[in-house]
């Protein structure tokens, strides 16, 4: 019996640190913006002194839960391969949609579901239009982006209050321990965080969406569901923006046509700065979990130093530039094996 | 034999059209439970087609498939692997970011609960690559392992489920000596099941070796179906060329005097990868063929002699001048020209134009801003369409359309343009058939005859007998031996190709 021979590790390494090495070769990402992560926190500390406090790292989860929940959708996307800039848009379009709903005496309990609905909708439109029409996703959901901002125009163009007590509850908190707080947006975006890294390592659909990332055609010819697959991932997106959509209205307490414009670039940085490769294929909802904890963490500090916010924008700017060429070099290392 | 009355696969009147050409027409082709057949034919000849007819990967315009006598439509590949039809296609089609776990059971992985069995799908894999003799870590990602390792994970991807019918399109392209013994092995166990495999391959060797049963198509059209036993190979080549042999054979070249070779490119001490301080002189006008197993280091030196790899030590020397060779580009400046051997990937680009792909290096050379007319490209891939026989005929042919050998002369065209001195080739004639082969071996022979230096790579030993006129053996990342074709048989290029390391 022929058995093969693998040498491709360097040298001296023992044959299970080297398993692991070539196992777990696409959590590297992960672990260097978990490192990037901790450095920050650390760096803040010591230079701010009470930055590592319960309430920081508590308002932490609140002020990002939307983006948490964004993320998640934006990774389903990215790891096929594709793009979704319609986040923001759509965010703002449910956002205001329940608004208007909410001042006209519509019961939450219905309010919501049509804020996610419309969130699947935009997302199926987008997904059958890459699918079906060939047209780049970039191209197609930069039109969802736009139909979801003009919708959000013609329900309001001004900014309308809710004051639904079902809203409002999801930004109470729901405990309060030597200034550890936890509000239920919070939960949810947790929740959704760890929905969708379950959904992604434990279900055909999740590995199929990988399969997508690392070569569509091949995936087809290996008889997996691939137009199934693909529209779903987009409408992942489009629910996971409904979802943030009622966070954010809770989060802001009224919906305002103008919301989250440019949150959908802030949600890729935050998934590729999590690791995950644009090309698709590779990177884990944990990532994107932890790429959102750095933009968080970096305009929190931003905040405290009382430095103009647009700091924040260019030193994430400036992460997603180094991230990019770091997966570009691991990438390149690994083609060239 | 196992001949049942009713054959598992019947096609009849296959019919496929590409736009104006018809790429098969309506052929007839059975095959039974238990029996091993191949499919003969040159390259274009429609084998690739009807594959993929069979496969769900190309619908039928005309005609019909039925298995076990009921006729069947398969509309895309999920369609015949539910009828019990597995593939593996030539180019490996898997997924290198995942597992290779994954990769084997992708589609039905083991499930409990609804989620998947991660520690069951890594023992069934493993199970899965034992029988093919394979002990690598399931878990590793695919794109981690060698070409060869792929192409047995595409294979028990195939095998690992209750299958009726199996096709190779070439599955030993990539393999070595023991590897095809022990696919052999498995081929003749699935065999013993009634499992009814299709194999392609251009080694008519193992063609022989393992097949029961030929069809020969020729032109897209069925010439006949033959018992391997009652089928001479003289006979076989002859109906798939639709020609004498005799135009097969490789006009053996004139040993050229020359009065003291002239070295044209030398590695000096090269060390990278695997290779181990090589060192190896290229003479003018000489074809210098690499022979060696896969991994001992042939593609790696042919890499670094041509820019594509940096040496980690050593040096490249070009006509007696020290010379460091940090991009391919600056290669192609010294008239160093390099093939690759993965064609698909890092040769020929599918959605260009034969004319686009012939003109790419050419114009790369000259930059951007001298473009060349678009008058001047037909020309140049007019010219090389009929040097080098392209078939179709037509420049503006999407090269990703044509069949394997083709490409391959595309490919040479696009190096040929650049009138190299010193050509690498890798791999040339991997997955072309018999015709095209030797009409890429003569036209090494041509080369080398007008003055050009020919490295010329390949798994093939008996080729690289044929058409080398020196050959350097790899084993283990070195040069083992270099010695002129006349002092070696192909019995003892083998020995030395294939000895242990340790008897040295």
């Amino acid at each position: 019996m022929s058995t093969v021979k693998v040498v491709d590790a360097p040298l001296g390494l023992g044959p299970r640190v080297r398993g692991l090495l070539t196992r777990r070769a696409s959590w590297i990402p992960v672990l260097a913006a978990l490192g990037i992560l901790i450095a920050l926190l650390v760096a803040g500390q010591s230079y701010l002194g009470n930055f590592l406090t319960p309430r920081v790292l508590s308002s932490l989860l609140l002020d990002n839960a939307y983006l948490l929940i964004l993320a998640v959708g934006m990774t389903f996307v990215i790891l096929t391969g594709g793009i979704d800039l319609s986040v923001g848009a759509v965010l703002a379009f449910t956002a205001i949609l329940g608004a208007r709903l909410l001042s006209e005496g519509v019961p939450s309990v219905l309010v919501i579901p049509v804020m996610l609905i419309g969130g699947a909708v935009i997302g199926l439109l987008i997904g059958s239009l890459i699918q079906f029409f060939d047209v780049q996703p970039f191209i197609a959901s930069l039109a969802g982006m736009f139909a979801a901002r003009g919708l959000a125009f013609l329900v309001s163009l001004s900014s309308i209050k809710i004051e639904d007590p079902t809203i409002l509850w999801l930004q109470t908190k729901l405990f309060y321990v030597e200034g550890w707080f936890l509000a239920p947006t919070g939960v949810i975006a947790l929740l959704v965080v760890a929905a969708g890294a379950l959904v992604l390592h434990f279900t055909r659909f999740g590995r199929t969406i990988y399969a997508i990332g690392g070569n569509e055609q091949s995936a087809r010819l290996m008889g997996l569901p691939v137009v199934r697959t693909k529209l779903l991932a987009y409408v992942i997106s489009g629910v996971c923006a409904g979802l943030a959509g009622v966070v954010f209205s809770a989060y802001q307490g009224a919906g305002y046509p103008l919301n989250g414009i440019g949150t959908e670039l802030d949600t890729i940085a935050a998934v590729v700065i999590g690791g995950t490769l644009l090309t698709g294929g590779s990177g884990y909802v944990i990532g994107s979990m932890i790429g959102v904890f750095v933009y968080g963490t970096i305009k929190a500090a931003i905040s405290f130093l009382g430095a103009e916010q647009s700091w924040t924008r260019i030193t994430i700017g400036a992460l997603l530039l180094i991230f990019v060429v770091v997966q570009r070099v691991i990438v390149a290392r690994s083609s060239r094996r | 034999m196992n001949e049942a009355a009713v054959p598992i696969v019947e096609v009849r009147g296959a019919t496929v059209r590409f736009a104006s050409d018809t790429a098969l027409d309506s052929v007839d082709f059975r095959m039974f439970g238990g029996e091993v057949h191949s499919l003969m034919g040159e390259n274009g000849a429609g084998k690739s087609t009807l594959i993929r007819a069979l496969t769900g990967a190309r619908p039928l315009d005309d005609g019909t498939i039925a298995l076990d006598g009921r006729t069947v439509s398969l509309g895309s590949p999920v369609d015949a692997q539910r009828h019990g039809i597995r593939s593996v296609y030539q180019e490996i089609d898997l997924l290198p970011n995942l597992s290779v776990a994954e990769n084997i059971l992708l589609g039905r992985e083991p499930r409990r609960r609804g989620a998947i069995d991660w520690r069951r799908m890594r023992a069934e894999a493993s199970e899965a690559l034992l029988d093919l003799g394979l002990s690598i870590d399931p878990a590793s990602p695919l794109g981690s392992h060698s070409l060869a390792v792929q192409q047995l994970v595409a294979i028990a991807r195939a095998t690992s489920s209750d299958m009726r019918v199996l096709v190779l399109d070439e599955p030993t392209s990539s393999l070595d000596a023991d590897e095809v013994a022990e696919l052999f092995r498995i081929i003749r166990e699935l065999k013993e099941r009634g499992v009814a495999i299709l194999f392609v391959s251009h080694f008519l060797d193992q063609v022989y070796e393992i097949c029961d049963r030929i069809t020969v198509l020729r032109d897209g059209a069925l010439v006949g179906e033959y018992l391997t036993d009652e089928l001479l190979r003289i006979d076989l080549v002859q109906k798939m060329l639709g020609k004498d042999a005799e135009a097969l054979t490789v006009r053996s070249r004139e040993p050229v005097e020359v009065n003291a070779p002239v070295p044209v490119l030398e590695a000096r001490n090269v060390s990278r990868g695997v290779l181990r301080s090589v060192d190896l002189e290229v003479m003018e006008g000489e074809v210098l063929g690499f022979a060696g197993l896969l991994g001992s280091g042939r593609t790696e030196l042919a890499r670094a002699l041509s820019g594509i790899d940096r040496p980690d030590s050593g040096s490249i020397v070009r006509q007696g001048r020290r010379v460091s060779l940090p991009t391919p580009r600056s290669a192609i400046a010294l008239g160093i020209a390099y093939s690759s051997e993965n064609r698909t990937a890092e040769g020929i680009i599918g959605q260009l134009t034969v004319r686009e792909n012939i003109a790419l290096a050419i114009q790369a050379e000259r930059g951007v801003v001298r473009r060349l007319s678009l008058r001047r490209q037909r020309e140049l891939a007019a010219s090389w369409i009929e040097a080098l026989g392209i078939r179709p005929a037509s420049p503006e042919a999407i090269a990703g359309t044509l069949s394997g050998g083709n490409q391959q002369k595309v490919l040479l065209a696009r190096l040929l343009a650049l009138a190299p001195q010193v050509l690498l080739l890798d791999e040339p004639t991997r997955g072309i058939d018999v015709g095209a082969k030797v009409e890429v071996q003569n036209l090494v022979n041509e080369l080398a005859d007008n003055g050009m230096s020919v490295v010329f790579i390949s798994s093939e030993l008996e080729e690289v007998l044929r058409v080398a006129t020196r050959i350097a053996v790899f084993r283990g990342g070195q040069v083992v031996a270099i010695q002129p074709t006349e002092a070696l048989a192909s019995r003892s290029l083998l020995a030395i190709v294939t000895q242990p390391d340790d008897a040295w």
